[in-house]
Order: structure tokens, then sequence, then C-alpha cells
């Protein structure tokens, strides 16, 4: 067990419930620090839900979540948040820039406007995500992909210790793939942890050397290599995982 | 993105708005009056006023609540009347109050029951507008009370508007536009993408309650003049006009603001021409006609404007295939 002060996230108890039936019951998650990690989990088994009610954007009917050892009011600072892009309306009257700067409202903090400064940070990462020649756009002309390297580039800005993304990789071109799997690796050598909500279970460890596996309760957590297993993937999906790239899930396995 | 074409249009819809005045004082032989340049500035300034407001409403499709919350505020005027009696700031105050508790409790609502938005929208608006024409009309029967004139808070009035209440527009303007500025990145964070504001750092919660109190404040303040039915009108529809001119959020305030003036300022002269005319649905259909030129005429968005990009492509589209041929 690794010293509370080592854990990026420490969730403990954590459970919210809509209309009495949970939609998360009883979460126990420890996160280490560094660590590139995926939820993995079928429809319906609260992998968004466990982002938002870590990050209190939902009441929780029980638990807490620790991020570097401290209550969420006290770690805003260290938190990055990448929400789903169908959560907000992209014909908001905004350019591409504007939304990325938005990354640093929580730092600027009351009543200081962002300037030179923040605009050049902004850019930064808007190169970062290959969206340079965008940045002047109005974010309605975006592609679904564009759209979801703007929320990339606004949550990078945010330079937090540790990143929540809720479905990055839904629905993007190859492009937007690769340069969010670019951005994942450099977040993770730069000692960031990264916590990914994630669909494709191909590409889980390819991708990610951390993995919780969530329906509803956490079926397994930990390292990819001895999470990422057949049995474990049944036991979470209820058997209808029958073979994954042939062997290799079994080989890593056992 | 800002559009160059924006700030001449505000220029030249405040220079027509002034000009009004004396035009329709050659050609319909408008009195200009104390009274009547009294009504015009009132209107302007409101108009104004809940024009920029007006644009978060909408764009955080929050236009419904905001007729909701107009209307909840009719049993606060009559109850205002029944404790203090005629004085404006009691009727506004219990406006406030009311409107203000049918906010809290759509919220209540929503998070307490399985009932959604629209049907707990509706829930708020009639029985709050229901409780209100009943004590107005207790109040009527009250002999002391039949010169009140409270109806006029229904569908408005224009005559309504006294000097002293142009001092306490203009003074309430000028507050909520110094909140705008000092908020505005929260405010436009807010709109935006809630949940992000509040997992970035910002106090999600409380911009929310000042954004929702800014907009009852509004409300309130135009209740006189538009009247409860009417007044979610002048809040969205200089906004959803403005909307169509501009990709920048800083510009559609500052248009819808002044779209609001002109509606508002002419409306309102408009209705005072005569005294059968209600200033809230005069107002509400200058500021419509508005709307219909804006969604059709506005480059980019605008109905007339697509149609003809859809030719020209179409146009470009056959002479291409034509080519190979030719």
């Amino acid at each position: 067990m690794p010293e509370p002060g080592e854990l990026a996230l420490a969730i403990d108890d954590l459970t919210v419930a809509y209309d009495q039936k949970p939609a998360i019951w009883d979460i126990d998650l420890e996160v280490p620090q560094g660590a590139l990690m995926a939820i993995v989990g079928p429809n319906g088994a609260g992998k968004s839900t466990l982002i938002k009610a870590a990050l209190n954007l939902i009441p929780r009917a029980a638990g807490s979540a620790l991020f570097h050892g401290k209550p969420y009011e006290a770690a805003r600072h260290l938190v990055g948040y990448v929400p789903q892009r169908g959560s907000v309306d992209w014909d908001f009257p905004t350019s591409v820039l504007d939304v990325v700067t938005m990354g640093l409202y929580g730092k600027l903090g009351w009543l200081r406007r962002p300037g030179r400064r923040e605009r050049a940070k902004a850019l930064a990462a808007l190169e970062q995500v290959g969206l340079l020649d965008y940045a002047g756009r109005q974010i309605s002309q975006l592609s679904g992909g564009q759209q979801q390297r703007t929320f990339l580039a606004r949550a990078l800005v945010q330079d937090a210790q540790i990143y929540f993304m809720d479905e990055p990789f839904a629905a993007v071109d190859a492009t937007t793939e690769a340069a969010i799997v670019n951005i994942l690796r450099e977040l993770n050598k730069r000692g960031r942890t990264v916590l990914v909500v994630h669909h494709d279970l191909q590409t889980v460890p390819e991708y990610f050397d951390w993995l919780t596996l969530l329906n509803v309760e956490v079926v397994a957590s930990g390292p990819t290599c001895r999470v990422f297993t057949l049995d474990n993937l049944q036991k979470t999906y209820g058997g209808r995982v029958t073979s994954l790239h042939g062997g290799q899930v079994l080989a890593a396995g056992g | 993105m800002a559009e160059r074409r924006v700030w001449p249009m505000i220029v030249a819809l405040l220079a027509l708005g002034v000009l009004l005045l004396p035009l329709s004082q050659s050609l319909f032989g408008l009195r200009l009056t104390y009274t009547v340049r009294v009504v015009a500035l009132g209107g302007s300034l409101l108009g104004a006023l809940s024009g920029a407001v007006g644009c978060f409403a909408v764009l955080r499709r929050e236009s419904l609540l905001g007729d909701a919350l107009s209307h909840a505020a009719l049993p606060g005027v009559a109850i205002g009347f029944l404790l203090a009696g005629r004085q404006l700031g009691a009727l506004l105050v219990g406006a406030g109050i009311a409107s203000w508790l049918g906010l809290r409790l759509v919220a209540a609502i929503l998070r307490t029951t399985r009932i959604k938005q629209d049907a707990a929208l509706g829930i708020v608006l009639v029985s709050f507008f229901a409780a209100g024409i009943a004590l107005l009309t207790y109040i009527q029967s009250l002999p002391e009370a039949s010169q009140a004139g409270l109806d006029s808070f229904i569908f408005g009035q224009a005559a309504a508007i006294i000097e002293s209440d142009i001092a306490l527009l203009g003074g309430v303007g000028l507050a909520v536009t110094l909140v705008l500025a000092l908020l505005w990145k929260e405010f436009k964070l807010i709109t935006f993408d809630a949940d992000f504001a509040s997992a970035g750092g910002l106090r999600g919660g409380l911009i929310d309650a000042l954004l929702s109190t800014l907009i009852v404040v509004t409300i309130v303040l135009g209740l006189q003049l538009a009247g409860v039915i009417l007044m979610v009108g002048m809040l969205i529809a200089p906004a959803i006009a403005a909307r169509q001119w501009t990709h920048s959020l800083e510009q559609m305030v500052v248009l819808a603001a002044a779209l609001g003036a002109f509606a508002g300022g002419s409306g309102a002269v408009i209705s005072a021409l005569d005294s059968d005319i209600p200033t809230g649905p005069m107002i509400i259909v200058v500021a419509f006609a508005l709307v219909a030129l804006s969604i059709t005429l506005a480059p980019g968005r605008g109905v007339l404007w697509r149609q003809l990009r859809q030719r020209e492509n179409r146009r470009n589209f056959r002479s291409r295939r034509l080519e190979p041929g030719a």
C-alpha cells in the first residue's frame, strides 16, 4: 500500500443514487500519482457519474474523495477537467481561443481579466493540439474532433496535477485520436495523473498503464497488465466479452 | 469572433431612435410633451437593461424560466399593495420576493421530484399567476383601492412611468452594467459550460445565483412598463435578434442592449400616442419586428442569406458537373 501522500486520488465509500437506484455503489479507489488510467465499463456503469461525483458536480449519497490528500474544496487548483463534448452548446457565440482561455479563469480569480500572458498560454496549448490555425474561428464551425481538441487545450492550460477526461475518444477522427494519445503521454511523462473514461477495449493496453473496471461497483482496479483479463472483463460486462485480441488478454492475465 | 459591421449598426440604431421623436412629431402629430419624453427615456433604459441581461437568459436556454418568473411576480405586487398601499417600492419588493420564490420553487421541484423542467415551469407560472389574478380581483373590490391601477401590471402601462422611476432605472441599470463588466468572464463561463466552471475552481453556485438575481431584478423593474405577461419578450427578443448578427458574446450583449433600447423607447412612445394602446404589447411588437428582420436578413445566419448561398452552391455544382462533357 502506498502512503496516502503518494496517492493522486483516494475515493472512499463513494455512492450516488438517482431515484433510489444507485448509479455507483460504495466505490473505493486509489490512484497513484503519475498513473494514466482508463475507466472502463458498459453503458450505465456510472463512469461519468463517478467523475462528476468526485468533482462535486453532482450530490453524493455517501463517501469522500481526496485529491493529493486534500478534499476537493482545497484542491480545486490541482484538478483539470474535460467534460463530454456534447455537454455544451457549440453554437455559443465565442471563438476557439476564447474557449481555451476559459481554462485560466479559475487561476485568475475574481475580477481579473485575461491578458497577454493568458493569450500566449492559450495559443501554446492550441499549438500542442494542432489547432493553432483555428484560434480565431467561431466554435460552431469546428468538426467533432476539433471540438474535442479545443476542450483538451482548455484543460492543458489549467496546468493541473490530476486530469479527469470524460470520453475524449468518443466519435473522433484518427487525427484527433492520435493528438489525444500524444498529449496523454506527454502529461504522463511530466508526472501528471490522468483518468480517462474510455469505451474502446481494444486500445486499453496500448494507451493506459492503469485500469479501473466499473459496473456500478468497482470490479477491479490496478495496473493494466494485472487487471485487463478476460475473467475481469466478463465480470464487468456480464459475460458479453468472449475474446479480445485472441490470446493476448489471457496471456496478460495468466 | 467580432464582426466589423456590428458597431456601425449600433450607432445607426441609436441615431434612428433619437431621430424617431422629432420624426413622429412632424408625421403623426405626436406632441413632445414632458411625459412622452420621460416615457421614451424609461422605455429605452429598460430595453437596454433587459436586452443585455436577456442575452445570458437566452444562451442558458432559460427563456421560459424568465417567463415563469415574470408571471410569478404578480401575487407579490398584490401582497405588496395590501401591506403598504400604492408605493412603487413596496410593489417592486413584493414582486421581487415572489419572483425569487418562484425561482426557488422551480429548483426545488426539479431536485426533489421526477417532474421535468417544462412541467415545473408550467406549474410555477400558472399557480403564481392565478394567485396574483385572484388577489388583484379581491383588491379591485376594496372601496379605497379601485383607483390603484394595479391591473396595469398585467399588460404594462407607459403612463405609469414617472421621473423618479427614471432615476431608479438609471441607477439599477448602472449597477447591473457594473456587475456585468466586473464578472464578465465568470458569467461567460457559467453560461457556456457550468460544469467546467465549477470543476475549474470558480464558485459555480454563487455565480449562478448572481446571474439569476440580475435576471429577476431586470424582470421586476420592467413589470410596470411591459407587464407580467409580456416582460419575457423584452428579455429574449433583443438577444435573439442580436445573436443573428455576431459570433462574439461582447458584441451580442451591446447590440442586444441597443436593440432593446430602440424597441423599448419606440414601443413606449407609440403606445403613449393613444391611451388605449397597452405598452407591453406595443414594445413586443416592435421588438419582434426586429427579430423577424434579423432572422431574415442577417448575413451568415439569416434565412435569405442561406438561401442565396444554397442557390449559388447548386449553380457552381451544376456547372462543374457539366464541364467534362462540354
